[in-house]
């Protein structure tokens, strides 16, 4: 019997220590990304406890449905280039709290992992919760099997979150997890009115830590508030958006990671 | 040993009897400030010196309040009554896994059984004496330590949870699963706190919304969900770096609109406290 996972080229994880650094954002436009250069993406979102993934691609009302091979997971558009699956649309009611602990999580990750029926895809990003536990440790072994590209760390760039990502960084390795780079997010705020640039959260601590532990630094994206807009609308801000200031760092880590997949192949 | 809930539950209370108040911090979203907040809220407190805080971070994973009070590198003791807390001030004693680590690089890769064993340890075994306030900071989330912490805080009195959430749907929709969470495990909310409420550009004094409150923020969420709203403070670069320095912000920075909402919420906290106590206090 043909796997889940047998038509999907690269599987990538977006990992961080830290929570609220932008892992569902970076996860959110990488695929929007992925998807203007002409491939076919899925997202799967592993956080049980906060689920964003839905809202930031406006289908948070969808039901999951099932198939012969499993559940369909759940399409943005009438293309069908970019899937979604989350714990999001098996909520009755979105305020739900999701209060498992980690046995139950592990359960339905593993469910996650080998029953979505993606079908062929270029690329499945799966975007994680804060943290170094349950989640990340079923994930990782869940989908060990169908080896993974590898995983891209979020930070902030303050030492605050920075710390946390050094700890995320020993978890890739004790898990033989490849890093395909870090990511400085909310790095700078360029102010609209007189174009002032502002470090809310300090600057340089990602690109710090990528040298320091000698993996690859795929760029600082700044805090923009045209893309935090996007993301709480479900617009395409890759699309819509393209002179903001977020926009070249984000097509420049998106590109980064198709030049790594086209080397691969090659 | 075996496992005997009743008999840990006992000695959680015996080892609590003498805190006054217990407030935890929470969030379902990651990101929003939790840390920060109790940080401050711990130094806010421990200001007036008769006051004794503790501060204990149940984040087991990422243990961000080692770094944010200057104690990164410090080790945790152990004497005949238990695990020593760390102080950053005669009245203030802190407690965190980041302390039992060796390295900044070393990540604590546990499933949740053992997470919740580190925090029945801590709640069990450190010595912190007679204390007014005993501040908990969690993970984002609602999962094992959080129902870890109000199942072994049942054995004692909490006077409530805060609330941290910043202005965007994005968070707000996490938070409402946390009100939710308290709800069910029948939790008081103390308030919520709208935290990176809105930028001040230093050079031309214009407001931004870095992040949106699209949905009306957390007052209208408040509104909705009949809990209060503790405060709103805004994003200011200070911030983080007394945050990286391990300062208090509020000592750093005691002009900013920010510290003047800190200290306003900071007070309401006592004052909801204090009421508490009055009440409790009428009962008996």
């Amino acid at each position: 019997e043909r796997s889940n996972l047998a038509g999907v080229r690269h599987i990538l994880l977006v990992l961080s220590g830290k929570g609220g650094v932008g892992k569902s954002t970076i996860s959110t436009e990488l695929a929007l990304s992925l998807r203007h250069a002409g491939k076919k993406v899925g997202i799967l979102d592993v956080d049980l406890c906060g689920p964003t993934i839905p809202c930031m691609f406006r289908v948070q009302n969808n039901d999951v449905h099932q198939c012969d091979s499993g559940w369909v997971p759940v399409f943005v558009d009438q293309d069908r280039s970019i899937s979604l699956m989350s714990i999001g649309f098996l909520l009755e009611k979105p305020d739900d709290a999701v209060v498992w602990r980690g046995p139950k999580k592990n359960a339905l990750i593993k469910q996650f992992v080998a029953d979505v029926a993606w079908g062929d895809l270029d690329f499945l990003i799966v975007d994680t919760p804060p943290g170094t536990s349950d989640e990340h440790i079923s994930t990782v072994e869940a989908l060990r099997p169908y080896k993974p590209l590898g995983a891209i760390l979020v930070t902030t760039p303050q030492a605050v979150s920075v710390g946390d990502v050094r700890r995320e960084l020993t978890f890739c390795k004790k898990t033989g997890l490849r890093v395909l780079g870090i990511v400085e997010n909310m790095s700078g705020f360029v102010c609209p009115h007189c174009s002032e640039c502002t470090n809310i959260f300090s600057k340089g601590g990602g690109e710090e830590l990528a040298k320091h532990a000698g993996v690859p630094f795929l760029g600082c994206v700044p805090l923009d508030p045209q893309l935090s807009q996007s993301l709480e609308e479900g617009r395409d801000f890759i699309q819509e958006f393209p002179k903001s200031s977020a926009f070249p760092a984000l097509a420049h880590i998106a590109q980064q990671i198709l030049d790594g997949t086209s080397q691969q192949s090659s | 040993a075996p496992c005997d809930p009743a008999a840990e539950l006992a000695e959680v209370r015996e080892r609590l009897r003498s805190v006054k108040h217990t407030v935890l911090v929470l969030s379902g979203k990651g990101g929003v400030g939790k840390s920060t907040f109790s940080a401050l809220l711990a130094h806010g407190l421990a200001a007036d010196e008769a006051k004794q805080v503790a501060l204990l971070d149940i984040d087991i994973c990422g243990p961000s309040i080692p770094k944010m009070m200057g104690l990164e590198g410090e080790q945790v003791h152990q004497s005949g009554s238990g695990w020593s807390p760390v102080y950053v001030e005669e009245n203030l004693g802190v407690m965190s896994v980041g302390f039992l680590l060796s390295s900044p690089d070393d990540a604590v890769i546990w499933r949740g059984p053992k997470k919740n064993g580190l925090i029945k340890q801590f709640l069990r075994d450190v010595d912190w004496g007679e204390i007014d306030y005993l501040i908990v900071d969690t993970p984002p989330g609602t999962s094992d330590e959080h129902l870890s912490i109000v199942q072994y805080l049942s054995a004692t009195h909490i006077d409530g949870a805060v609330i941290i959430t910043t202005p965007q749907e994005v968070s707000l929709q996490d938070v409402r699963k946390e009100i939710n969470f308290c709800h069910k495990v029948k939790l008081p909310i103390i308030g919520v706190v709208e935290n990176m409420s809105g930028f001040i550009c230093p050079k031309c004094k214009n407001e931004s919304q870095i992040f949106p409150p699209t949905t009306g923020g957390a007052e209208k969420m408040c509104q909705n969900l009949n809990v209060s709203l503790l405060g709103k403070v805004p994003l200011d670069p200070q911030i983080g770096k007394s945050c990286d320095k391990g300062q208090s912000f509020l000592s750093e920075a005691p002009e900013s609109p920010a510290t003047l909402s800190y200290r306003n919420i900071i007070q309401r906290i006592q004052e909801y406290c204090d009421q508490h106590h009055f009440q409790e206090e009428k009962i008996i």
